[in-house]
């Protein structure tokens, strides 16, 4: 009998743990997407009033009213290409390698340390690395190239974690199945393994680029805090006033936000800050969704399947 | 060693642990060799080693020889890209490439240097002939190969083996994840293939063994136990073990 009443009593008492912990659980998730939604919400309701085509196209302005983002909204751009084509040629071959040609060991234990380490840097230190290396040492300047530079460093770690997922999430019999056709091992990556890897290479890259483009803290002493002015009709990256040139100081839509927050003089500024915060977060929202679509898109060229698997 | 593909003393070793114990067997041309035992035998380890796909594993390593008109294809010296070209392999698990129907067969020749569309036009067809499933493929060659059923994927996986004309094909249980009629097409196309190539099959299946090979071998704790005629081994098999192992009574 004593048992028995014991047994029931766990019972119950298992059962209200249960019930307990799905509230906990399910009241953190939801509180989780209503600070989403209320962040996103709130930057939004601020920001949309002030956008418009004069906006999102003309310059800033110091002391005056009307102020655009058009120039730092091109920086921010112009800066998350340059970084993406330094990064991603070497996140992919530090993946690729750490994935497929290390073996496992000490120096591969120690090379992931590095970048375990490396991906936990505050941005500001890097922002001051790139300030005494690139800027300083190798006499770049306040440029878009050191920012470019500084946000590799910033950038790396997760592009090489990313692709080292990717690849090694690829089943072991798709290249068991190139070994067997007496495929290389550089065919059987780029060929059999790349394609499906894709999907997953394009949700990390679109992740890291997000990063990219909402830096602030890494740029302000790396590409700077100003912009020459810019002849938008000259596009040869040879011409100091050219938009491509990579050596000219460039700042971005968040550095811009930061500054006008901090030092702005114009009586707007506060409209203009979260005008810029706004378009901001339109930015990498598009960028997710279009990324999202192109991976796909990509998937199935490269695999010929009509959907995802 | 007269025959043209054998293995001669071959030995496996995973670490410390000998998985194949000095095993010397030939395959004769033109014929259907089964290999059956319990799980752990170590029968698709030899399997594995005769076109040193378990270089891939750390740790592996192997002593002895194994003879393919008359090059030790063991020897570290051998270039095991070549020899695998030679040697076809399909596994329990259907592993079609991420691409379509005719870029699973094409992808192995082109690499070899084929580059003319209507010689590949060719070799597409008559690989998924010869595989049996060109006549169920052959107006979805653009499709993806993951749109195929699992006997499907499977006769394509052959297919792509045949794509660059091994000499001779390993099959790892190649039927054991399929379903009956499937299975029966795949054992179809395992005696018609055998008039152009060697076939090495590990099977678990003891009906299949005996219905699709000429030879049959019994691995035992990494030995070969015993290794002859299909048709003697089932019905007057020299060994005890040999005879329990198929009527049943143990595995």
């Amino acid at each position: 009998m004593t048992t028995k009443t014991v047994n029931t009593k766990a019972r119950t008492r298992a059962r209200n743990a249960d019930k307990i912990a799905t509230v906990i659980i399910v009241a953190l998730a939801l509180s989780i997407v209503v600070i989403l939604i209320g962040l996103l919400g709130f930057i939004l309701f601020r920001g949309l009033g002030h956008i418009s085509w004069d906006f999102l196209t003309s310059k800033p302005q110091t002391i005056r009213e009307g102020g655009g983002i058009g120039p730092p909204l091109f920086n921010s751009l112009y800066l998350l290409v340059l970084t993406m084509i330094i990064t991603i040629p070497l996140g992919l071959g530090g993946g690729i390698y750490m994935s497929e040609y290390a073996k496992p060991g000490k120096i591969t234990g120690f090379i992931r340390l590095v970048v375990e380490v490396l991906s936990s840097f505050p941005s500001i230190v890097i922002g001051l690395f790139g300030l005494l290396v690139f800027v300083n040492t190798m006499g770049m300047g306040f440029s878009l190239l050191a920012g470019a530079l500084a946000l590799t460093i910033f950038n790396l770690p997760l592009m090489v974690r990313i692709t080292e997922q990717a690849f090694a999430s690829v089943p072991r019999e798709q290249k068991e199945a190139g070994l067997a056709l007496g495929l290389s091992k550089w065919k059987i990556i780029t060929s059999i393994m790349l394609p499906v890897a894709i999907p997953s290479l394009v949700t990390g890259t679109i992740l890291a680029a997000g990063r990219v483009f909402g830096e602030a803290a890494a740029l302000l002493f790396t590409s700077g805090m100003t912009t020459p002015p810019l002849n938008f009709s000259d596009w040869n990256p040879l011409h100091p006033r050219s938009p491509l040139n990579p050596l000219r100081p460039a700042e971005t839509l968040a550095t811009h936000i930061w500054k006008v927050n901090s030092e702005g003089l114009a009586p707007d500024a506060i409209q203009i800050a979260a005008g810029a915060s706004a378009v901001l977060v339109i930015m990498v929202l598009i960028f997710n969704l279009l990324a999202r679509w192109g991976g796909r898109t990509l998937y199935r060229y490269m695999t010929a399947s009509k959907r995802m698997n | 060693m007269a025959m043209p593909f054998s293995t001669e003393d071959l030995s496996v070793y995973y670490g410390e642990y000998q998985a194949i114990k000095n095993i010397s067997l030939g395959f004769p041309a033109k014929t259907v060799t089964a290999l059956i035992g319990p799980s752990g035998c170590g029968k698709s380890t030899f399997l594995r080693s005769l076109n040193r796909m378990n270089d891939e594993i750390a740790g592996a390593r192997s002593t002895g020889h194994i003879w393919m008109d008359g090059i030790d294809l063991a020897s570290p010296s051998t270039d095991v890209i070549k020899l695998r070209q030679r040697i076809g392999m399909v596994w329990q698990r259907p592993n079609p490439f991420y691409k379509s129907i005719y870029e699973n067969i094409a992808f192995g020749p082109r690499y070899y240097g084929i580059k003319n569309r209507k010689k590949l036009d060719e070799i597409v067809e008559t690989s998924l002939r010869r595989a049996a499933l060109w006549d169920e493929v052959k107006d979805r060659l653009k499709e993806s190969a993951l749109s195929l059923s699992g006997g499907q994927q499977q006769r394509l996986c052959i297919a792509r083996a045949l794509s660059v004309n091994p000499q001779i094909l390993l099959l790892d249980e190649p039927a054991s994840a399929l379903d009956p009629v499937s299975t029966g097409k795949v054992e179809e196309l395992i005696s018609e293939l055998k008039s152009d190539l060697r076939i090495v099959i590990v099977t678990h299946n003891m009906q299949q063994a005996a219905r699709v090979s000429d030879y049959t071998a019994y691995f035992y704790l990494g030995n070969l136990v015993e290794h002859g005629e299909t048709n003697k081994i089932f019905t007057n098999p020299e060994k005890n073990s040999t005879q329990e192992y198929i009527m049943g009574r143990f595995g």
